[in-house]
């Protein structure tokens, strides 16, 4: 197979999947970008006046960096299992299946897609909330290296999900009771390091607390642990998801029978 | 024969699927080829393992045990090649909808990698569209075209990266007659032009009248293989078909096949006519618009599927 046969290959899956989403922004960039000004909002005004953050720190400025990265989370984590999973269900997925598609050219694809509507979700995010308090660019170095992993990792983790899953409540149960959970105690909200002990400890074993602490580290130059220990979970995390991920893959996980 | 290469191959081809009551055996040792250029029938009852085959071919399902290839591309170790020799038509009416008609089948041909000549590309685009009566739908989305339509998208689709090979899985079912009629000249085309086309259907007039050749899937077994005039040629050839409102006698029930009023004996030679007809009299039957005429390949494949196990050999009879 050509090298030109295997770009155009992946690249126009990739564009299929970022016009998926595109076509139905309203639904898959517009409410998300609601949901996290209504979190500013409501948790902003509740707690502008009370809580401080890294000493010096406000709430509300504290609070942007973790809805946009929350955002982006959720975001690559739902493109990839509802596009796979609407699929797998109607049916459609066949037209890739009897495509001369390798394992890699879908997972890039796929996770490719993810970051960029993960990126699009955060940055609307951004322009919409940045209004609301002071924010710096401490190092946006960091910012682009835990949004771009984050979105991967949960771009992969979404196509895992979206493999194993036979049924829509099944993703819905996945999104729910695992993503939804391990996002929202991450210290999108709080800072971990205001937690009693036990549940401080329990936060440092949420790989997504990392990446959190880590995107925020960029903006404030401060985080509850240090960036480089976040990077070295999140890498190690992305790792062992995108190996699960090509494995399932390549082995016509459920999708090949 | 040296160079010899079938445009599809499969040797010793099995399929188990386990399941919660122990495992099923989908397909039993399937061995034929197709050559390059033949319009071939696939035909067999439900459950025979025709789509189980079309699957293991396109790479949607894993053999247990054998070897598939298309144009020498083994389905699984050389499976880019073998894919993009491949024009998959699928049973089901499948559509993605986000997307027009023409979005979908520029999406198609970009899986495929031949979206690097774009004017090319569109042009053939172009030509499906216009060939399968598709063109003042081009712009339309998926989800407002009526079922016939989508089967046609679907056969554009297949054909959008030219494969020479052209599976077709059950593609007329429930579709109108003026889409057999659009459709079956266009493949029939295809097929004048050089490409290698694999139906299957239950619609045996249709192998009938479109395939050189045919085998027949009994319960995942190859039970027939043979050119399709020789099928039709070797086996009872005499059918006595009238209309009647009795019960059939019932020394004939066991031979006949009866569709309402419409009563169908099959008989292998003139005296054998006479011997029906006289057991008709004698019951006091009074058949009307009798006529006698040769079995079609309905009758055939009846035949063979009701009659007793074949072995590979016996089932490849002209191969």
């Amino acid at each position: 197979m050509s090298a030109v046969n295997v770009l155009s290959g992946t690249s126009t899956l990739l564009y299929k999947e970022v016009l998926r989403f595109w076509k139905v922004s309203f639904q898959t960039v517009a409410a998300p970008v609601l949901t996290a000004i209504l979190y500013l909002l409501i948790f902003g005004h509740v707690l502008e006046d009370h809580v401080k953050v890294f000493g010096s720190v406000g709430y509300t400025s504290f609070l942007i960096p973790g809805l946009v990265m929350m955002s982006v989370l959720q975001n690559a984590f739902a493109n990839s299992s509802s596009s796979l999973i609407q699929s797998k269900i109607t049916g459609n997925l066949v037209f890739l299946l009897v495509a001369p598609l390798s394992h890699w050219a879908w997972f890039l694809a796929y996770v490719g897609a993810s970051v960029v509507r993960g990126f699009v979700v955060g940055a609307g995010v951004m322009i919409a909330t940045v209004w609301f308090a002071p924010l710096h660019l401490a190092n946006p170095l960091w910012i682009i290296v835990f949004g771009l992993a984050g979105a991967a990792m949960m771009g992969a983790l979404g196509l895992v999900a979206g493999l194993w899953a036979e049924k829509f409540d099944q993703i819905a149960a996945f999104q729910n009771f695992i993503i939804m959970p391990m996002t929202f105690l991450s210290g999108v909200f709080y800072s971990v390091g205001s937690l009693p002990p036990f549940w401080k400890a329990v936060s440092h074993l949420n790989p997504f607390f990392y990446m959190i602490d880590g995107f925020r580290h960029g903006f404030f130059g401060v985080s509850d642990v240090s960036p480089w220990v976040s990077l070295a979970v999140v890498g190690g995390s992305l790792i062992v998801v995108c190996g699960l991920c090509l494995h399932l893959l390549k082995i016509g996980y459920k999708i090949r029978h | 024969m040296p160079g010899h290469m079938p445009a599809i191959s499969f040797q010793n081809v099995g399929k188990t699927y386990a399941g919660a009551r122990g495992a099923t055996r989908a397909l039993d040792d399937v061995s034929f080829d197709i050559e390059a250029g033949e319009f071939f029938g696939l035909l067999g009852p439900n459950g025979a393992g025709k789509t189980t085959l079309i699957s293991i071919l396109a790479g949607l399902a894993r053999a247990s045990s054998g070897t598939v290839k298309v144009l020498g591309h083994d389905v699984v170790t050389d499976y880019a090649a073998a894919r993009r020799s491949l024009g998959i038509v699928p049973q089901e009416l499948v559509f993605d909808p986000f997307f027009s008609v023409r979005e979908a089948l520029r999406i198609q041909s970009g899986y495929f990698g031949v979206r690097s000549d774009k004017r090319a590309n569109d042009a053939w685009i172009d030509e499906l569209l216009a060939n399968l009566g598709l063109t003042d739908k081009a712009d339309s989305n998926m989800r407002q075209l009526s079922g016939g339509m989508k089967r046609r998208v679907l056969v554009a689709q297949a054909l959008v990266h030219r494969p020479p090979v052209i599976v077709l899985d059950e593609p007329t079912a429930g579709v109108d007659v003026e889409l057999r009629q659009t459709l079956w000249q266009f493949v029939a085309r295809l097929n004048r032009e050089g490409h290698t086309v694999l139906l299957t259907t239950h619609y045996l007039e249709e192998a009938e009248a479109l395939c050189g050749r045919l085998a027949m899937l009994k319960q995942g077994k190859v039970v027939a293989l043979d050119r399709t005039s020789a099928l039709l040629a070797g086996t009872a050839s005499t059918m006595l078909r009238f209309k009647m409102d009795a019960a059939l006698p019932a020394s004939l029930a066991a031979q006949s096949r009866v569709t309402g009023r419409i009563v169908q004996i099959t008989a292998h030679d003139a005296h054998e006519v006479e011997t029906i007809l006289g057991v008709l009299r004698a019951a006091g039957c009074q058949p009307e618009d009798l006529e006698i005429g040769r079995a079609d390949l309905e009758d055939v494949f009846l035949e063979i599927m009701n009659g007793p196990p074949r072995t590979i050999e016996q089932a490849k009879v002209a191969v």
